[in-house]
């Protein structure tokens, strides 16, 4: 009985500590707001974030894959550049993704995701990403998360105003950074201004597939053509660009294309010029870009050289095409979720410039031109501003939008994010950045309907964010709450290569779509072995063909004989798997390219090369089962003037 | 360069001298084992039938399967389906009449319930989980586990009508 009691204190005892430390607790949180935040930026082990960020991988020419608000990464899709880390750009049946008209194109420099829409919301199928050295545009899949068709962009050079689509993705829209000679031809560097033109690239996006196709280009005046994004709701059917270099210098820009106190946004009425195009409008001009498909079922991409394209002159389609003079060089064009206001972020100016559409058209139908460049008019500046934010901070970039009327600008000079009102255009709330902010995402942020409860902030500077690592490090990105009226910093995360767009999405849009594998009766590979009666190894003069399947934990054939020192080994190997998360690796030693990695259902093909006489192990890279170590296998090499004959086996001696 | 040599005969040796004691270690766990077996064959048959060799037709097994019906005649349209899958999506560790990576599927309708080898085929991790059987059968074959090859229902039960046909 006394035993009870005590033991009753004791627990009373504890759960009153208890209670008074929770108290305690509570009363430090709302002070110390850092331990609130880590909550609100934690998820469970096991648990799911909220949202997807696709981000951009820079000069990694990849993109990455984030969840929010935990900033972990999940992936790195390769897009534009080989990945031996999975084969992509090695195999045989993705090396036609890189191909170009300058040949294999090992390496971009991406920078802006955009995610399909469907009236203007994400519909989460595609996500786009232009690859800004050698002009291209990609397609990556949100069911495969794996780059599915690229195109390369003719005419164009430093595809930086890209990736931006329309209302329902019926354009992936492509604008040249640098304009060049159009046909390219031999001519002197200093005879730019007048003759060299911007190319502004609508591609075609098919409603069911996503495949890509150029409808036209417009061949624009000489300017660099710097950022885009699309009209949306009542300004469906246009597009927006800004320009610098209006000046057309061809050396020193830094000071030669700052001359200008304005420059324009190009704002293009696509409709209007699809429709002059569908009746026979432009003209087909020789040309030579490279289309690369992949084909899900032969699991094998092909690449098409294509040798025209269709070309407009903007001034033979009256009305389609005006100039909005910006002030200073402005940088990003974006527009807000109804599509009224359109901000023109002028990097050097001091002020933010907001034009309206309304007032746009306004102008057009009475005809207030202030002049013209090249046949193209220009509209009053004072005609068309809708209000500008005053001196809300140095160097602006780019505005995003939360559907709560509210914009959010980063300036890059005095690194911060400044949240401000459209309409009244006053300033409600700045946040430092750690250091000089580039792009800022919100989920659905270039949309109509933007879900606005994060938003991270994509830094160029990290310098001391990080444990040092040397001079060269990662970049990071800031992810701040924005649900109030006043931002909050949540949390710093690295971000891989130089990230500059990212899109976001709420996860339930896309992750119930996500592909598990792929199924086997699907696959059309030419080279496929989908059972062991297909496993086999053929010679076509100095190629031999290995018809090789892979499952927990073998690889059929695991004995080959006969090849010689000379051949071009082709490894087609299939993985039998049928379940989710199951990939196996193949790698084999001196392979002058990469390994594979084959997801269950796959083939893939890589070409060995064998230089030495020998017995060579190949083996999986990838841990698959308790027996992976035992996931291997032999090649025999001879001489290049041996007759071992060609023979091949799994599960017995090789006779 | 005597020195060098010097260094390299007495790490030698020392080297020699260390893989004799992990020898002699290797020669203990032999004669640990040697006695485990000899205890063994104290306890006799029952110890040696193998897991796939046991009978035990009342165990359903565990997964989506509860019960099967088996009609006298044997479905002939569905042993033709059942055959095209096995040879699909099985025959890279199954051979049907020799032990392979995972065991012989020949004469199973006489070791086996429907039920599981239906659920084996439909359910492999659970079963290896949950089902003694399983169990024993995974360390039998090496610790090698049954691929879930997503089939569906209907294959599933066209490969078991199969194996009807394999004495």
């Amino acid at each position: 009985m006394k035993k009870i009691i005590t033991s009753t204190i004791a627990l009373v005892a504890i759960l009153a500590s208890f209670t008074s430390c929770n108290n305690s607790s509570k009363s430090s949180n709302s002070g110390a707001l850092s331990s609130n935040n880590a909550e609100k930026v934690y998820i469970a082990p096991g648990e799911h974030d909220s949202h997807y960020a696709f981000i951009s991988g820079g000069y990694s020419g990849n993109l990455t894959v984030y969840g929010l608000p935990s900033g972990r990464m999940f992936k790195e899709i390769p897009v534009f550049s080989q990945f031996p880390t999975n084969g992509y750009g090695y195999s045989e049946e993705t090396k036609p993704m890189l191909e170009t008209s300058f040949g294999p194109i090992p390496w971009d420099d991406s920078h802006h995701p955009d995610i399909s829409q469907t009236n203007g919301e994400l519909d989460g199928r595609w996500i786009f990403i232009n690859g800004n050295n050698t002009p291209r545009i990609a397609r990556v899949g949100l069911r495969s998360f794996e780059t599915e068709e690229i195109i390369e962009i003719p005419n164009s050079a430093g595809n930086h105003s890209s990736s931006f689509i329309t209302e329902n993705t019926e354009y992936v829209v492509a604008g040249t950074r640098f304009s060049v000679p159009v046909p390219q031809r031999d001519m002197p560097i200093k005879d730019y201004k007048g003759n060299f033109k911007g190319a502004l690239t609508f591609i075609s996006v098919d409603p069911e597939h996503g495949h890509m196709d150029i409808k036209f280009q417009i061949l624009m005046p000489g300017f660099n053509y710097d950022l885009s994004h699309p009209g949306r709701g009542k300004s469906h059917g246009w597009f927006f660009f800004t320009t610098y270099n209006t000046e057309e210098a061809s050396t020193l820009l830094e000071v030669n294309a700052s001359q200008n106190d304005k420059d324009f946004i190009a704002a293009i009425n696509w409709k209007k010029i699809e429709e002059y195009v569908n009746n026979g409008g432009g003209k087909m001009m020789p040309a030579n870009y490279a289309h690369n498909l992949m084909d899900e079922s032969t699991h094998t991409a092909t690449t098409t050289m294509k040798k025209e394209v269709r070309v407009v002159n903007p001034i033979d389609v009256p009305g389609a095409v005006y100039f909005l003079p910006t002030p200073k060089s402005p940088h990003g064009c974006d527009v807000d979720p109804s599509g009224e206001y359109i901000v023109g972020n002028g990097k050097l100016s001091a002020n933010l410039t907001v034009h309206s559409f309304t007032k746009m058209l306004d102008a057009i139908e009475k005809e207030k031109f202030a002049g013209e460049a090249y046949g193209i008019p220009i509209l009053n500046f004072e005609d068309v501003l809708a209000g500008s934010v005053e001196q809300p901070g140095l160097g602006p970039l780019h505005t995003e939008f939360d559907g709560q009327g509210n914009a959010y600008t980063t300036f890059f000079i005095s690194s911060e994010v400044v949240k401000w009102k459209l309409g009244t255009w006053e300033v409600i709330d700045r946040k430092p950045t750690y250091y000089s902010v580039g792009h800022l995402t919100i989920p659905g942020g270039n949309s109509a309907k933007p879900f606005g409860k994060y938003m991270f902030a994509m830094n160029k500077i990290t310098k001391d964010r990080y444990l040092p690592v040397g001079p060269e490090m990662e970049h990071s990105a800031q992810l701040y709450d924005i649900s109030g009226e006043k931002m909050e910093l949540l949390l710093d995360f690295p971000t891989h290569g130089e990230p500059h767009y990212a899109a976001a999405i709420p996860a339930e849009i896309i992750k119930e779509n996500s592909l598990k594998f792929y199924k086997l009766a699907n696959n059309k590979h030419p080279y496929k072995a989908t059972n062991d009666e297909e496993t086999r190894v053929e010679r076509d003069g100095k190629n031999v063909h290995v018809y090789m399947t892979m499952i927990r934990s073998h690889f059929s054939p695991d004995n080959i004989e006969g090849v010689k020192v000379g051949d071009k080994v082709f490894f087609h190997i299939t993985n039998l798997e049928q379940d989710f998360d199951v990939p196996h690796g193949f790698a084999v030693i001196g392979a002058n390219n990469a390994e594979l990695l084959i997801a269950p259902g796959q083939t893939r093909t890589l070409t060995w090369e064998p230089k030495q006489v020998g017995v060579w192990p190949f083996y999986c890279t990838d841990f698959c089962s308790a027996l992976h170590q035992e996931m291997q296998g032999y090649i025999r090499v001879s001489a290049e003037n041996s007759d071992t004959p060609l023979k091949w086996s799994m599960g017995e001696d090789i006779e | 360069m005597k020195t060098t040599l010097k260094l390299m005969t007495v790490l030698f040796i020392t080297l020699i001298v260390s893989c004799g004691g992990k020898e002699e270690k290797k020669k203990e766990s032999f004669s640990y084992k040697k006695k485990e077996t000899t205890e063994q064959t104290t306890t006799k048959k029952e110890a040696k039938v193998k897991p796939s060799e046991k009978i035990d037709l009342s165990n359903k097994g565990v997964g989506p399967i509860k019960s099967v019906e088996l009609a006298a005649v044997i479905d002939q349209e569905m042993v033709t389906l059942g055959a095209d899958v096995f040879k699909k999506m099985c025959t890279a560790c199954h051979r049907t009449d020799k032990k392979f990576i995972g065991p012989a599927p020949a004469g199973i309708l006489k070791r086996r319930s429907p039920e599981w080898i239906m659920n084996m085929i439909l359910a492999p991790e659970k079963m290896v989980k949950e089902d003694p059987l399983a169990k024993e059968l995974l360390m039998e074959f090496n610790g090698s586990p049954m691929a879930n090859q997503n089939l569906s229902e209907k294959d599933a039960r066209a490969v078991l009508e199969y194996f009807r046909t394999l004495e």
